[in-house]
């Protein structure tokens, strides 16, 4: 199934988990998530199932104002 | 009665947020400077109450070149805001803001939800609905927000224990543009008020810490100046200075010239 990590589109097995689109893009440490913008924690990563057109965003920290 | 010397009248005041007490009335953002080193000595040298960070996705250049940010974080060891800068929707901050909570661990927010990406002015509208709904679900908001005197008050009826109206849009440095308003807001609204945005000078943070405001937040103004180590340590005594001045009470204007120097027992008084 087709899904979107950081706007960039990959293909995933049917069943995936969110921990799987995180091995795909090797995620690092310290990171959150969001699926179709709703926060995902990080206790549901590997029992999150995701879906054709997921879109999941993986932010990390940055300097601000 | 003797006065309070300052010392005096700053061993006893701290900036309370939420019940927190802090020794600053600076707050610090941690963006535009030349480089990290450089933050690192800003932040040293105005020693403030907390510093704003924020998220952005990872992978991407922008997080790329903030890879060590995190390790001088935990280095530099002062509490963190986080912010939602750049949203656009209360959806997008609301996700943003829990996402935030979990990598910083912290309930500290500062919601920032724009209306219009030419003056990033806050989207009032549906600014208070948003706080409310953060409130409730634990965070201790800080609403970057106008000066507008019943936005605020809208905003301290949800919950909010602060409001951060700006002087002036981000990053332009010009200063409080409508004083008349944010004197009003300081008589009117009596939770902390932190000025954020807009100030370019030290005399701007010394002028509204002298209105009566309870702190300032600040980035550009330090960090694209051309010492921000230097510049940094200049906002942190021109708020000390005001906050000093404002709980020493100021003289009233006076419409004529009053002589300071006694004038019983002048020399040749009349005499020429």
């Amino acid at each position: 199934m087709r899904v979107i990590v950081n706007q960039i589109e990959y293909e995933l097995p049917s069943q995936s988990m969110i921990s799987d689109a995180l091995s795909l893009i090797n995620a690092k440490p310290p990171f959150a998530v969001a699926v179709n913008l709703n926060f995902v924690p990080k206790t549901k990563y590997d029992q999150y199932p995701l879906n054709e057109n997921d879109q999941i965003e993986v932010i990390a920290p940055v300097t601000g104002g | 009665m003797n006065a309070p010397l300052p010392n005096q009248l700053n061993s006893a005041d701290t900036l309370v947020l939420y019940g927190e007490s802090f020794a600053s009335r600076l707050l610090l953002g941690t963006s535009r400077y030349p480089s990290p080193q450089v933050l690192e000595n800003a932040v040293r040298a105005a020693n403030p109450a907390m510093i704003t960070v924020s998220l952005r996705r990872q992978g991407t250049s922008t997080t790329e070149a903030h890879s060590g940010f995190w390790d001088l974080l935990k280095k530099m060891s002062v509490p963190v805001l986080p912010n939602t800068a750049g949203c656009h929707s209360p959806q997008e901050v609301i996700t943003t803001a829990h996402m935030a909570r979990e990598v910083f661990e912290s309930d500290w927010i500062k919601l920032e939800l724009i209306g219009d990406d030419y003056t990033l002015q806050p989207d009032t509208l549906r600014l208070v609905d948003t706080a409310e709904t953060l409130i409730k679900d634990g965070f201790k908001v800080l609403p970057y927000c106008t000066e507008d005197l019943i936005l605020c008050q809208r905003l301290v009826d949800v919950g909010c224990q602060a409001v951060m109206p700006w002087a002036a849009p981000i990053g332009t440095g010009q200063g409080p543009l409508n004083p008349y308003a944010m004197k009003l807001l300081r008589d009117r609204i009596k939770v902390p008020l932190i000025v954020d945005a807009g100030l370019g000078l030290p005399s701007h943070a010394c002028t509204v810490m002298e209105w009566g405001f309870d702190g300032v937040l600040l980035n550009t103004a330090v960090a694209l100046s051309n010492n921000p180590v230097a510049m940094a340590k200049s906002f942190a005594m021109a708020v000390d200075a005001g906050r000093t001045a404002y709980l020493s009470g100021a003289m009233k204007p006076q419409e004529s010239a009053q002589a300071s120097t006694p004038l019983v027992g002048t020399p040749f008084w009349h005499q020429a």
